[in-house]
């Protein structure tokens, strides 16, 4: 599987309050992954916007950070997406808005709309900040799906760029693989036993696709492998929030009809309730 | 040697046993089977042929082990209605009609249904049920039959009958009156007397006894009329010719009037839930721990319903007051189901007559003592130990189902728990959001047997039945952590489940602790109270969690002192490297040892600041030396999820140590005088105990191994090595 490096990311730039973090996140990020940063602002051409975003970056100026301000009249997401497309924009990075009272973040109604349907890859940012916060600990899913083996090695590309320390990949297991139903102790035993079958399984599939990773990716991390029975794209999130993973990394859904956002799956679930830093994969 | 063959061998090895106390039981079965039935209007025989029916079918298809099959009390109004409302032919089609209802049930697996109530809403219902029958009853026994429209009117008149009964005259109701009250006496004191011999037959067979015993004085030895009154003498028994013959056929000519189904569903729903809840409570006495098939349980009475309706008997029903006696006899399989059944039959084929001796007030005291054990005042006191809004939604439900009916009644308690949670919280959109989520995460820990449990948003009797299914999936004899910390409410339906498993994987072998709630506030000191994470907590804790009466305990049994108030004086901890890019809020339950030499304390710290500001809990040891040791770290490689702030330090490797240089990594300043520190002792205890990231800031170690909280079974092991490191070091 050839990996598929970010050459340019892309972010869509509103003068808010979180401006700043969230330049300095994508910047940061560009920096990282040596790739160009393209800032999207929707409206009117203006030099003093230019200046003031210059201003900002101007601390990246040492680390030779290559950006191109792109000014678009429009709908905020058709004009993202078209110059997405036009810019050919590897990343997209998006921030979140945190809920009040309650500790969880989910994604206004435009980054949302981005995320169906983007067809590049799409970080979404749940906490920006001016500091950098180190990326320790990766947690990336290991679904069995084609494009899961891109979805790794990706990860491990990510990881190897930020210095992240550990990779955890996460087996969603839906309860329905398990075909016996518990019971009583006989079926129970029988269910631990076909549970335990499907872990070994899992995770051979899963170092497989390790082996196939170029070793320099893969060296000096901590892997581990991390088999859950749950309901699919809800308990991965679940798990990175517990395990207070600092950036979870999914496979891009396969398709978006009107019933899945009815009834939540997948990525949707990571939609409402963001535990952390998501990176889509495309 | 065939496990086959082994189990047909120890079969009949407890075959003795199972028949013994399937005979106790039918002694019990025999009077209550009459009441029940007679209390529910039905002809007396329909409850011994429900129990007949149901011993024989659930012992041969159920899936339980130890339970006993019969004829309901909780049936008793709902059944009730349907004979009064429908008549006794259709009440059997509507009988026949619940019990495939119930074997639907369970083929659709719907074994959970019985979690989507809450507690004391079922509570409450119970209690109404007790009260109709008691109601109903008390005039009976006091031989003053009385006919009202109203469940609540029978209640209000009981005054009115006990002064009636004290100024009877006629010679027939008084004695009566008499066999009603020294009955109901001996069941009431039945329990208080220990004597062997007595308590060899129970309570309600006494009564049998005693008034057969009478009857028969009267006639042979004065050679004069059965003093008590005639319309106060069970009748209809009919002998096992007649039952055969006068078998009631179904008549299903009602299928489609409207009351007809009210019926059917509720004689289901309160079916289902008295043999779920009995199932339930069955399953903890068992004394091999085995686990029920609650579905093909639920099939088994069905279709011993549908057998018992065909046959003119009552619905038939997990019973609990009969399946613990079986339990406490010495039954061990489901052949003392199947005896209690055979017993029945003998008793009626030969001794169907003498029961005609038995006058009705006896065997209605035996009802008004159920009766009154299902709503008796305890009832109500502990549940208003839990908390005043338990009591709230324990008394609608209670008068909702007097005054209108069952089902209604259980409604209207779902909906009061329902606003009573919105209330508390001051919030809908946290239930009507997260409702559908599937909010629970268990997995292994890796390298851990245990089992992890997480739980989010809230926990109540909405989506209980998630985390059962979770739990449910664990053999009992394993350890398993159960985390609220990302829950911001849970209900003490949750609550008392929870404790029923702590419960039963303890008699089990296994461990089951419940972590995270220490921060939740609640009103009442009740282990089962409703637990809310509010925003700002309460700075007195008035009430300690089980984790927290467990550390108390645990710091009684090993003379430590314990303190679960919230500490703020926390400068100890910040020469920490750890603590470095770290705030800590507080430490709280904290354990110590000789006057803080060795400390352990839940600890509340955030990671980053402003909007990155990440609240972490965790357990931690600190242990004070005398001595000056030099600074360092020692982790096992990738231990901990994050490790901060050592950058600049290298790995010391420890000459002659090459595994022991392998698994951890040794950071520190002066490496001259850590490899002199890391003596040979040191090492060895190091390797030969748990891992857990231990670090020196020069004169005080810090350990911890995990950024959770640690359940008591967790703080034992990690106390015993803070002590036995200290012993090494100084």
């Amino acid at each position: 599987m050839s990996l598929k490096p970010f050459h340019s990311i892309g972010i869509g730039v509103a003068f808010s309050p979180n401006l700043k973090a969230n330049l300095f996140e994508a910047a940061r990020l560009a920096v990282f992954f040596k790739s160009k940063l393209f800032l999207i602002h929707v409206g009117e051409t203006s030099k003093d916007k230019v200046n003031m975003l210059s201003a900002i970056l101007k601390s990246f100026e040492k680390d030779n950070l290559d950006y191109e301000v792109v000014f678009k009249k429009g709908n905020p997401v058709d004009v993202i997406l078209s110059v997405t497309a036009s810019k050919n924009i590897d990343l997209l990075v998006l921030g979140a808005a945190k809920r009040e009272r309650f500790v969880t973040y989910y994604m206004g109604s435009i980054a949302r709309k981005l995320t169906r349907k983007a067809k590049c890859s799409v970080l979404l940012l749940i906490k920006p900040s001016v500091e950098r916060i180190p990326c320790e600990h990766i947690v990336v899913n290991g679904l069995k799906d084609p494009k899961t083996e891109q979805t790794i090695t990706t990860a491990f590309y990510v990881a190897e760029q930020l210095n992240s320390e550990k990779i955890t990949i996460v087996e969603e297991i839906k309860d329905e693989q398990v075909a016996i139903k518990v019971d009583d102790d006989k079926s129970l035993r029988r269910a631990n036993i076909v549970k335990e079958r499907i872990k070994l399984r899992e995770n051979q599939r899963i170092k497989e696709i390790i082996s196939d990773i170029p070793e320099e990716y893969t060296k000096n991390k901590l892997v581990k492998l991390q088999p859950i029975f749950g309901k699919q794209g809800y308990s991965i999130g679940h798990y990175a929030q517990i395990s207070r993973a600092d950036l979870l990394v999914m496979n891009a859904p396969s398709k978006m009809t009107f019933w899945d956002r009815l009834f939540p799956h997948d990525i949707e679930h990571i939609l409402t309730e963001l535990p952390t830093d998501v990176l889509i994969l495309q | 040697m065939s496990p086959k063959k082994n189990n047909i061998a120890l079969f009949f090895k407890a075959l003795p046993r199972n028949i013994f106390s399937g005979f106790v039981v039918s002694l019990i079965a025999l009077p209550l089977g009459l009441g029940l039935a007679m209390a529910s209007d039905a002809p007396p025989i329909s409850g011994i042929i429900a129990a007949i029916v149901g011993g024989i079918i659930v012992a041969i298809f159920g899936g339980s082990h130890v339970t006993i099959a019969g004829p309901g009390n909780g049936l008793v109004g709902v059944l009730l209605v349907a004979i009064t409302t429908l008549g006794i032919e259709s009440a059997y089609a509507a009988i026949i009609c619940s019990g495939v209802l119930i074997m639907l049930l369970g083929f659709f697996r719907m074994g959970k249904l019985a979690d989507f109530f809450p507690s004391s809403a079922i509570q409450g219902m119970l209690a109404a049920i007790g009260l109709i029958i008691l109601g109903k009853q008390f005039h009976i026994m006091l031989a003053h039959k009385i006919k009202r429209e109203d469940t609540l009117d029978y209640l209000f008149e009981i005054p009115f009958t006990i002064n009636d009964a004290i100024h009877y005259e006629n010679k027939g109701f008084i004695f009566a009156a008499l066999a009603g009250v020294i009955s109901l006496a001996i069941m009431l004191f039945y329990s208080k007397i220990r004597n062997k011999y007595l308590q060899l037959v129970p309570a309600p067979m006494w009564i049998v006894i005693l008034s057969i015993a009478f009857s028969y004085y009267f006639e042979l030895v004065l050679h004069e009329e059965n003093p008590i009154e005639k319309a106060y003498m069970i009748s209809g028994i009919p002998s096992i010719q007649n039952i055969i013959e006068d078998m009631h056929l179904p008549n299903f000519s009602k299928v489609g009037s409207f009351s007809f189904w009210g019926s059917v569903f509720a004689i289901t729903l309160i079916a289902s839930i008295e043999s779920l809840l009995s199932i339930k409570a069955v399953d903890k006495l068992d004394p091999e721990k085995r686990r029920s098939n609650v579905n093909r349980d639920l099939k088994a009475l069905g279709l011993a319903t549908v057998g018992s309706g065909f046959l003119g008997g009552l619905n038939v029903v997990t019973v609990i007051a009969r399946s613990s006696v079986n339990v406490n006899n010495g039954a061990s399989n489901r052949s003392s189901n199947f005896f209690h059944a055979t017993f029945l039959v003998l008793f009626i084929v030969l001794f169907s007559t003498q029961l005609t001796r038995i006058p009705l007030p006896a065997l209605m005291a035996i009802l008004v003592y159920t009766g009154y054990r299902l709503a008796s005042p305890n009832v109500i006191k502990n549940i208003s130990r839990i908390g005043k809004e338990q009591l709230i939604i324990f008394f609608i439900t209670l008068l909702v189902t007097l005054k209108i009916g069952l089902i209604t009644g259980i409604i209207a308690g779902v909906l009061t728990t329902l606003v009573i949670h919105i209330v508390i919280n001051k919030t809908v959109s946290l239930f009507v959001r997260n409702v559908l989520k599937p909010n629970v995460l268990m997995y292994q820990e890796e390298g851990h047997n245990d089992f992890y449990v997480s739980v989010k948003h809230f926990c109540s009797f909405l989506n209980y039945y998630r985390l059962k299914e979770k739990l449910d999936a664990i053999p009992e004899d394993q350890d398993v952590i159960v985390d609220f910390s990302l829950c911001s409410f849970v209900d003490h339906t949750v609550m008392e489940n929870m404790h029923n498993y702590h419960e039963l994987f303890i008699k089990r072998g296994g461990h089951f602790d419940v972590i995270g709630l220490d921060m939740h506030n609640s009103d009442s000191e009740h282990p089962y109270a409703l637990r809310r994470l509010l925003p700002v907590p309460k700075i007195i804790q008035n009430n300690l969690t089980r984790r927290q009466t467990n550390m108390e305990s645990l710091a009684q049994n090993y003379h430590l002192a314990y303190a679960p108030k919230k500490i703020k004086d926390i400068e100890f901890l910040y020469n920490f490297l750890f603590f470095n890019t770290k705030t800590i809020n507080h430490i709280y339950n904290k354990l110590s040892y000789k006057n803080d030499t060795i400390s352990l304390f839940d600890i509340e710290f955030s990671e980053g600041d402003f909007i990155a500001k990440e609240v972490v809990r965790s357990t931690m040891l600190h242990i004070n030396l005398n001595t000056n040791i030099p600074e360092f770290t020692l982790d096992r490689e990738g231990f901990l999820e994050k490790v901060y702030a050592f950058a600049g330090f290298k790995d010391i490797p420890i000459q002659k140590h090459s595994d022991f240089s392998n698994r951890f990594y040794l950071l520190g300043d002066n490496e001259q005088d850590i490899t002199n520190f890391f003596n040979d002792n040191l090492i060895h205890f190091f390797e030969s105990n748990p891992y857990y990231h231990v670090e020196s800031n020069g004169n005080a170690l810090l350990v911890f191994s995990k950024e959770r909280l640690a359940s008591v079974k967790e703080i034992k092991v990690l106390f015993d090595f803070g002590k036995r490191l200290h012993q090494v070091i100084s």
